[in-house]
């Protein structure tokens, strides 16, 4: 039984999104996990890797194998982030990984699959459609992790979005370096979202939700887009 | 042409895209048609309990042939020879289009008819032939439209995915000199079919390109829908096969898996309704002569490449790009060759290096990873496509976005510069804050996101700064 985890924010969470790592903290606390916040952890090297910069990647991959080697879980409330560490660093770090990548955990992962907790003890009033993120779906391949965690949440009513498995459009530096086809893939999501009604948009990931909200924002839409573990934390 | 050349008159992808996404039927075309695509692959593909083995067996094939290229090569020309076919070897696609050429000229024809065939596209022997005075006839419905059109194929599988029936009746009115057609599906294929039927009768050479060749026996094999390509492989008397190097495949046996996983993937078939396999000539049954051109083309160069070697496994079936999202939005003529999509964006910048419109390609993908979910010889893409990112930064020395993601590097290799860039960016972003969300965007990238998203401002407290407060007794 784990008992004692480090959280690992992300750079994202930690500068733009304080609530979604502070509701993260809620969720372990609430479930009797004590959670460490080593304060020299800095980014996971996602943007550097995605964008074409390996070399720079690697030093920031080193750094976070320095910092969580102590913790015999880490916790983060990113699949994007996650399904990095687990997927790249072993070939980015020439096998040199320390074991690691198979001690990060994503969130609902780890609510369900070492806690064994589906019920995280939350409550929450309303509609909420769930985007399955791309890297939490196909890369780290969380599967219906998420949607356990929010079936149990009494009050909640989730609705089914259609294409739920196609891209938001946000991608990194994808959403800036080819604005034009992200923003066309943004309005097919965001006419998906829209059409469930739902006052609600979930997903694992910050960045997408970002991506999510910050359309929903210019188009005035009331729809709140909310990270997993902030419906959770309720 | 050479590539370099090429790319002095193309856009790269974020230029070229914008025209496309304008095109609001040619959107609505390739939505309709890759969304039913997409639900009949993945429907046949389910109905296989070893659809994953079978992927795995077809990684495994084509990898077999690779790892080994130079004797599966040497081996498949032995064959092809002792079939009684003859066997070129081109490094490039001049090399490809001056042997094809001077075959048909040798021959004293002035027209071929033509098989789908992208390595074709992708030389452009089309441009090649008519230089030398031959005019070249594709046979595959959808290529003859496009080539009627003087346009450019839209899609590796349906090359005419971007035009509709109006569309093409107007084509066959003004091309073939049939004012009175009209748009009945019917009457439009029957129009093609007089006109190709005529043209398969007077031909008397033919140019095809492979799906696969079968390095132990020499075998060739063509697959298609509509019969068109077996009329070409077996009425004209000389037919001329254009293959990339990385089609050959080790045995026979193993058309047994991958001719389960094309027509699945590609067309979300079965069984696809022609395969033509044909081993060098037969006296009295078919062409009396045949030739087979093997093109490098920069293939040798892909294959040296650890990490990008594997989109040499490639059997041009097109699932990832029916399931890409960014193809969905764009349609296959933003990407400037044959090769749209995923599968487009790895294999273009490694064949024609990194540079101007092809470097720009690896980055035209969010990293979605459905390609690789569906690809039935399991080339990881977004993993390719990363690769070959980090392959045109290093080409293009990216300028100021190189030194800025530089600078944060650094800025993020201690807690001090981390936390002191968190604090300089809620410092800068004061002007152009109110309540909370950024008012004007700055030019460059943030004005890019700016166009049609909101931003949030760095909150008052970061998550670091909370969790110390509450540290603090």
């Amino acid at each position: 039984m784990i008992d004692r985890v480090g959280l690992f924010v992300t750079c994202l969470a930690d500068t733009l999104f304080p609530e979604v790592g502070r509701a993260t903290v809620t969720v372990l606390e609430r479930l009797g996990v004590e959670v460490v916040f080593p304060a020299e952890q800095t980014c996971c090297g996602q943007i550097h890797l995605n964008s074409g910069y390996p070399d720079e990647a690697r030093s920031l991959a080193r750094r976070f194998v320095e910092v969580f080697e102590p913790f015999d879980a880490v916790v983060s409330p990113s699949a994007s982030c996650v399904a990095l560490v687990r997927g790249h660093y072993r070939a980015l770090l020439d096998g040199d990984d320390r074991g690691v990548p198979a001690r990060v955990w994503e969130l609902s992962q780890f609510l369900t699959g070492v806690l064994d907790a589906d019920d995280a003890g939350s409550r929450f009033e309303g509609t909420l459609t769930y985007h399955p993120t791309c890297h939490s779906l196909r890369h780290l391949r969380v599967g219906d992790a998420p949607l356990r965690l929010l079936r149990a949440v009494p009050g909640l009513e989730l609705v089914e979005l259609p294409g739920a498995e196609e891209c938001c459009g946000f991608g990194g530096t994808f959403a800036v370096k080819n604005a034009d086809v992200s923003a066309a893939m943004l309005e097919e999501k965001l006419g998906n979202v829209l059409a469930t009604g739902a006052d609600v948009v979930c997903a694992c990931d910050a960045s997408c939700l970002m991506h999510m909200g910050g359309g929903l924002r210019r188009r005035g839409a009331a729809t709140r887009p909310l990270h997993l573990a902030e419906i959770l934390a309720s | 042409m050479s590539a370099s050349a090429r790319d002095a008159r193309v856009e790269s992808f974020p230029h070229a895209a914008p025209a496309a996404l304008a095109n609001a039927q040619q959107r609505r075309n390739v939505r309709t048609a890759t969304t039913s695509i997409r639900a009949r692959r993945a429907a046949v593909a389910a109905e296989l309990r070893d659809w994953e083995q079978l992927r795995d067996a077809g990684a495994a094939i084509k990898d077999a042939a690779l790892w080994r290229l130079d004797e599966a090569l040497v081996e498949l020309e032995q064959a092809v020879i002792a079939a009684g076919g003859v066997v070129h070897w081109a490094r490039d696609a001049a090399e490809a289009n001056a042997v094809v050429a001077s075959l048909v000229l040798a021959e004293g024809a002035d027209e071929v008819v033509k098989v789908k065939s992208l390595a074709t596209d992708e030389i452009r022997l089309n441009e090649a032939l008519e230089r030398s005075g031959v005019t070249p006839i594709e046979t595959d419905l959808a290529e003859l439209i496009v080539q009627l059109a003087g346009e450019r194929p839209s899609h590796l599988l349906v090359p005419a995915l971007h035009k509709n029936r109006t569309e093409i009746r107007d084509l066959f009115r003004d091309r073939l000199g049939l004012p009175g057609l009209t748009d009945d599906p019917a009457e439009l294929a029957e129009a093609a079919r007089l006109h190709l039927r005529a043209a398969f009768l007077r031909a008397r050479v033919a140019i095809s390109g492979a799906n696969f060749a079968v390095a132990e026996t020499g075998t060739v094999c063509v697959v298609e829908s509509e019969g068109n390509g077996r009329m070409c492989t077996t009425l004209p008397e000389v037919l001329i096969t254009v293959m990339g190097i990385e089609k050959v495949i080790p045995a026979w046996r193993d058309l047994g898996v991958l001719l389960q996983l094309l027509p699945r993937s590609s067309t979300g078939e079965r069984m696809n309704p022609y395969t033509s396999l044909w081993t060098g000539v037969r006296e009295g049954d078919g062409p009396h002569a045949f030739h087979l051109v093997l093109l490098d083309g920069g293939r040798t160069r892909v294959l040296a490449d650890r990490v990008g070697r594997d989109a040499l496994r490639c059997i041009r079936c097109s699932a990832c790009i029916n399931v890409c999202p960014v193809y969905r939005q764009t349609g296959g003529h933003a990407y400037h060759t044959p090769y749209a999509g995923p599968i487009g964006a790895i294999l273009t910048p490694q064949l024609e290096g990194e540079r101007g419109a092809a470097g720009s390609l690896p980055f035209a993908s969010s990293l979605c990873g459905a390609c690789y979910d569906v690809c039935p010889v399991k080339i990881d893409i977004p993993s390719i496509l990363v690769h070959e990112r980090a392959k045109a930064v290093r080409a293009e020395r990216a300028g100021v976005e190189g030194m800025s993601l530089r600078r944060l590097a650094r800025a993020f290799a201690s807690r001090a510069g981390y936390e002191r860039a968190q604090r300089l960016a809620r410092r800068l972003q004061r002007p152009v804050v109110r309540d909370g969300w950024v008012r004007h965007f700055p030019p460059g990238p943030l004005a890019a996101w700016g166009r049609s998203r909101d931003l949030p401002a760095v909150p008052d407290e970061t998550f670091r700064e909370w969790w110390e407060s509450r540290a603090r007794p």
